[in-house]
């Protein structure tokens, strides 16, 4: 395949005069699982909702599949194939599981008609599998703002592969889950990535989840791109450890 | 449905067919309870299902109201000589005018309300919040301004309505139906509505705009729609209020933000935000209070309705129906079971 599934080339985002990301370049190779790490506030993810089209762009250009989508929206941006799930979880909590996940379906090929149809048994029975995917089949009618916090970040990632993205970005996806349910989550992350074939972009700080998950990483510090390489080029950098151990 | 909601629903409609033959002398004012209904359940639409609490909703009522009332007029007449008159001509309407003009005002009252909503919702969706409430209140006051300024529809005297041909007590019964009906569709429409995708979109508005967003939803189609809805309703029923009142004019009968706009957001919280019953089952006790309030407390009305606002909103923010659905969910329908999976046999 010709290049990268998204590419971020030189860019810059400033808020005022803090200088969020700087002349930032990186690739994402499709079908992979690519990391992103750094120390708190050192820009990722600016930089991730630079790519979903959150917020503009002060300078550069950012491809998806080789097209420009830098001045696209979110609602576009999300129509084209490319979703985000959030560092603060986010979740409808006032609807069931169920109805959360058939909301979640995508909107690619949605017309004005469609907006009055009625959800099929199929995509029903497609909700309920994908909650037995991620171990929330039970929880399936219980209003989701109910769910325990670890609970609705599973939830949001079932939403996510309902929708069945071309790229998942995902903004540390095991915060604040229990330690004993992370190997699961990483089970399935890995899972999605080969059976769903859906391309994994991970903002990550637990170090030991994302040398397990990712094939490749790149690490950002104050804003710039420190290093890139396999998880073990990174592990042995010693610009990354300074960057860590506060040596900057 | 099941047997036992169709009889339900079949008593009630007994009881509104019944109630201006069992109280004849009562009946504009059961009229103006339809009329309510339909406010509570409109407005119901934006503020509970999709969490935009419009102040401004008035507009559509008036909006349809005084559109009605030109095409009556201007069937016959000249508008503009019409309203300077202020009453003093008295035009002579045949049945055949009467009830023609009265037809296609109504529809003309449901379209334009929508091509309005359209525009506005282009202007004030990108508010969010106490933004957008603020926003739609100015919406709402602008409006009644404008049409106190604008002499071609009578500006702040009003227009005297086209005479109801009909005998004493017709126009009455007249109304009276032609209000039912309305806010039967009313019902029927968002009944259906909400038993559709677009409730699950509007209701993911209301819970995480930025996250429905996130996931590719047309918000902007679902808002625009919703208001449309409203829109729709709103401008049939001001049209049918303004013929029935048989005189118009701009802040009381048309844009009366602070009564029949206040009154719409007062009665969806009393009867329970964001249920396709809360507001009927609201715009129910509210009315009756009005009225008991009007006859035995005159004078301390509005501070009657006052304490009632607040007592709900303060110790009684879910609603009659939605503080019953927290102790009875069964009766709603929601199913809480928690037994693992048995019969979805795909890992």
């Amino acid at each position: 395949m010709n290049g990268a599934i998204i590419e971020v080339r030189g860019v810059t985002k400033a808020f005022g005069g803090v200088v969020a990301n700087h002349n930032v370049s990186l690739k994402v190779e499709p079908g992979g699982i690519t990391g992103l790490i750094g120390p708190n506030g050192s820009g990722k993810t600016t930089l991730f909702n630079s790519i979903v089209g959150q917020h503009p762009i002060d300078d550069g250009s950012i491809l998806f599949e080789g097209r420009e989508i830098s001045r696209l929206t979110v609602q576009q941006i999300a129509r084209l194939g490319m979703l985000r799930t959030f560092q603060q979880t986010r979740i409808f909590s006032k609807m069931d599981c169920i109805q959360n996940l058939l909301i979640s379906l995508s909107h690619r090929e949605h017309a004005w008609s469609g907006m009055f149809g009625r959800y099929s048994q199929e995509l029903i029975e497609k909700a309920e599998h994908l909650l037995e995917f991620v171990g929330l089949y039970s929880k399936r009618m219980l209003v989701a703002g109910s769910l325990s916090f670890g609970q609705q970040k599973l939830l949001e990632f079932a939403m996510a592969l309902m929708n069945e993205p071309k790229v998942l970005l995902l903004d540390e996806p095991t915060a604040g889950i229990n330690p004993t349910l992370i190997n699961g989550l990483i089970d399935r992350l890995k899972r999605a990535n080969q059976e769903f074939g859906i391309t994994l972009f991970v903002i990550e700080h637990n170090m030991r989840v994302i040398m397990n998950l990712a094939s490749h990483i790149y690490c950002m510090s104050h804003g710039e791109l420190l290093a890139s390489g396999s998880p073990a080029q990174i592990r042995d950098d010693q610009r990354v450890i300074d960057a860590y151990l506060g040596a900057h | 449905m099941t047997r036992k909601s169709l009889v339900l629903h079949l008593l009630l409609l007994a009881a509104g067919i019944a109630a201006p033959f069992l109280f004849p002398a009562h009946t504009i004012q059961f009229a103006v309870f339809w009329v309510f209904v339909l406010f509570a359940l409109t407005w119901d639409t934006m503020g509970g299902q999709m969490g935009y609490n419009s102040l401004g909703n008035i507009v559509f009522f008036g909006f349809g109201m005084y559109i009605c009332a030109i095409v009556q007029i201007a069937l016959v007449y000249n508008v503009g000589e019409y309203t300077a008159a202020t009453g003093a001509i008295k035009v002579d309407f045949t049945n055949q005018q009467y009830y023609t003009g009265l037809a296609l005002g109504v529809l003309m009252a449901a379209i334009l309300p929508v091509i309005l909503a359209a525009i506005l919702s282009w202007i004030l969706f990108g508010l969010r919040g106490p933004y957008f409430a603020i926003g739609t209140l100015g919406v709402a006051i602008a409006a009644a301004e404008l049409t106190s300024a604008w002499s071609w529809v009578g500006g702040g005297s009003g227009i005297a309505m086209p005479v109801f041909p009909g005998g004493p007590g017709m126009r009455e019964r007249f109304f009276y139906a032609a209000c039912m009906i309305a806010t039967i569709l009313c019902y029927l429409f968002l009944r259906w509505l909400y038993s559709t995708r677009f409730s699950l979109a509007i209701n993911a508005i209301r819970d995480d705009e930025d996250k429905a967003e996130a996931l590719g939803l047309h918000t902007a189609r679902y808002k625009a729609a919703a208001w449309s809805v409203s829109a729709f309703f709103l401008g049939i029923a001001g049209a049918l209020f303004g013929n029935m009142t048989g005189f118009i004019e701009p802040l009381e009968t048309a844009y009366p933000t602070l009564t029949f706009g206040i009154f719409m957001i007062a009665m969806a919280l009393l009867g329970g935000k964001g249920m396709l019953w809360g507001p009927i089952v609201g715009a129910t006790l509210f009315y009756t209070l009005r009225e008991l309030t009007w006859t035995y407390l005159l004078g301390w009305q509005y501070i009657a309705l006052g304490v009632l606002i607040i007592v709900n909103v303060v110790y009684f923010q879910q609603g009659i129906l939605g503080w019953l659905r927290d102790r009875k969910p069964e009766w709603f329908g929601v199913r809480v079971e928690t037994q693992p999976a048995k019969t979805a046999g795909k890992p």
